[in-house]
């Protein structure tokens, strides 16, 4: 079901409404707040050079450090009793970064988000399980407030307990589950653990999966536990821009239907801030045309995509967003190729008889990068023909995927560095050898 | 008669080749015959011992790929083409050899460690032109 009639809208409708809404946001930004009126003073543009969506590309950038530098309420474009909710990011690194809701922010929040649920596939006569954390982070009420606007039942179970999670679900009769990919199937694990098979003991048949990279890899592993009839869609977000609600993929899994009437999407080069030709792949920027309280100008994900204008089977006509192929921090420029590290892992995890942890080194040769892979062999073997082949098979795949030969370097177990929280799986010994 | 042989895969890494030996020390797992084969990269350790399937257990335990696979141990006479006459036999048995290396025993006889994938053949073979093989309780008996 199609939620908003303004996801259907044509393209130059769909124009005149981001038009309007980017002209007043870039005036009142410039207008109420400091830092804004800044950035854009010493870029030399003033709001009225905003004539066409094209001019959007004359706006500087905002970055995580611009909400660092002005924590917490630096950015906000409204007085500070109008905000109704503060969320926060974890801050692995300094200070979280601080995002406030106004009313109006509210509604456009559970707005979005019931659009991408319906997307998912979501109905009223569905129980949804939230498994996210609730609490400062904004996925879990995010899904909460949009899954309870288009009249599901809300079963708020947070995470951790897995036991106790599946009897909820065995138990309330839920059909829709909102987790990570990992959790979704951590929760599956356990199930088999204490005798409950997904497929048979449980109704879950929708599952809308995010803030975690969902590969296809992932995606079948989930398939395989949850069974082939459920629908799993991946949908995306970040609090800085709002939370989850900026875009979900339908039931046709050909991208992330982006929320166009709230959000300007472009790609750009990550390294040169250029904006890229449609179609090509890049970092996504984001501007918020209707939020009142932090409505950030292009901001910079960091997140890898592509854009997608063709119409949808589905009905939909808003832009899509591939499903994300990485970071652009973690982006490495190897023989003038861009290389992402989710592309080596997909191959690394469809080679059988490795283990799932690698590791990447990058090595200066000459005048020429040298790419190296450390893989763990899973299995045993007796044979050189099995180990070589295992070789030649990383080898061949990693050459259809990345255009690029690298080197195989197969481990004993246990040898690749183990992570509890982020992995880091790069060795980069170009720079400041 | 087929025996027991302890694989491991070794990275071509300085002291890689001594952590296994350490490992199969502090268990008591003694070594009667050892072959290394090598690419520029890794190599494989094939090993005969007094006990295969320990040797493997801790071996993996300590975090080594191995494994444990079928050879058959074949006796032969100290006498000069006496290896070459076995190695006919085979082959016009149409039986590949994957690979062969000596196993050294203060015996009457001379050993020689074979690995075939068609093992079963392979012995009997053997069996009806009367050449002997070493059983699993004649290895342990070493």
């Amino acid at each position: 079901m199609i939620w908003s009639k303004n996801e259907t809208l044509s393209r130059e409708e769909i124009e005149a409404i981001q038009l309007e809404r980017l002209q007043e946001t870039v005036h009142r930004v410039y207008e109420k707040v400091a830092p804004y009126r800044k950035k854009m003073d010493e870029a030399g543009v003033k709001p009225e050079d905003i004539k066409s969506l094209k001019d959007l590309a004359k706006l500087p950038f905002v970055t995580k450090q611009d909400l660092r530098d002005n924590y917490p309420y630096g950015l906000f474009a409204v007085p500070t009793d109008e905000l109704l909710r503060i969320h926060a990011s974890s801050g692995t690194t300094g200070k979280p970064t601080v995002v406030g809701y106004t009313k109006g922010d509210m509604d456009v929040w559970t707005e979005c988000v019931s659009r991408i649920a319906c997307a998912g596939g979501a109905k009223s006569t569905d129980f949804a399980q939230i498994c996210f954390g609730y609490g400062m982070f904004t996925g879990a009420l995010g899904l909460h407030y949009g899954l309870e606007n288009i009249g599901a039942t809300i079963i708020p179970s947070s995470t951790g307990n897995s036991e106790k999670q599946l009897m909820y679900m065995k138990d309330f009769g839920t059909t829709l589950l909102v987790a990570t990919p990992s959790y979704a199937l951590r929760l599956a694990e356990v199930a088999n653990e204490i005798g409950i098979d997904p497929k048979k003991d449980l109704k879950v048949k929708i599952g809308l999966v995010g803030s975690e990279l969902l590969t296809d890899a992932m995606r079948d592993e989930m398939h395989r536990y949850w069974g082939d009839d459920m629908l799993i869609t991946s949908n995306y977000g970040m609090s800085e821009l709002m939370g989850p609600g900026v875009s979900g993929e339908c039931e046709y899994l050909n991208g992330m239907h982006i929320n166009e009437d709230f959000f300007i999407p472009e790609i750009i080069d990550p390294e040169t801030g250029e904006v890229l030709p449609e179609g090509e792949k890049g970092e996504l920027v984001i501007t918020c045309i209707k939020k009142e309280a932090l409505p950030l100008i292009r901001y910079r994900t960091r997140d890898i995509t592509r854009l997608m204008y063709e119409p949808c089977q589905c009905g939909r006509t808003t832009c899509r967003m591939e499903n994300l192929q990485g970071r652009s921090d973690d982006m490495l420029k190897i023989r003038g190729v861009n290389v992402f590290p989710g592309q080596i892992e997909e191959v690394v995890l469809s080679v059988e008889g490795l283990g799932p942890h690698y590791e990447i080194v990058v090595e200066r040769d000459g005048y020429s990068d040298k790419l190296t892979i450390r893989v763990e062999l899973a299995k045993a073997t007796d044979s050189f023909k099995e180990l070589e082949k295992i070789e030649k098979e990383i080898r061949n795949k990693l050459r259809v995927v990345l255009g690029l030969d690298a080197k195989i370097k197969l481990e004993s177990p246990n040898t690749l560095a183990r992570f509890e929280g982020k992995a880091k799986r790069i060795r980069d010994l170009r720079k400041g050898v | 008669m087929t025996v027991k042989q302890l694989s491991v895969f070794i990275e071509n890494r300085r002291g890689r080749l001594g952590e296994v030996l350490h490992f199969l020390k502090e268990n008591k797992v003694s070594i009667l015959s050892m072959s290394l084969a090598d690419t520029s990269e890794f190599g494989l350790l094939r090993l005969i011992v007094n006990d295969p399937e320990k040797g493997s257990k801790v071996l993996n335990e300590a975090g080594f790929a191995s494994t444990v696979t079928d050879v058959i141990i074949i006796k032969l006479p100290h006498i000069a083409g006496a290896l070459q006459e076995i190695l006919e036999l085979i082959s016009k048995n149409d039986i590949d050899i994957e690979y062969a290396y000596g196993l050294s025993v203060e015996a009457e006889d001379a050993t020689i460690v074979v690995k075939t994938s068609q093992i079963d053949k392979a012995c009997q073979t053997l069996k009806d032109n009367g050449i002997g093989t070493m059983s699993p309780k004649e290895l342990e008996a070493l």
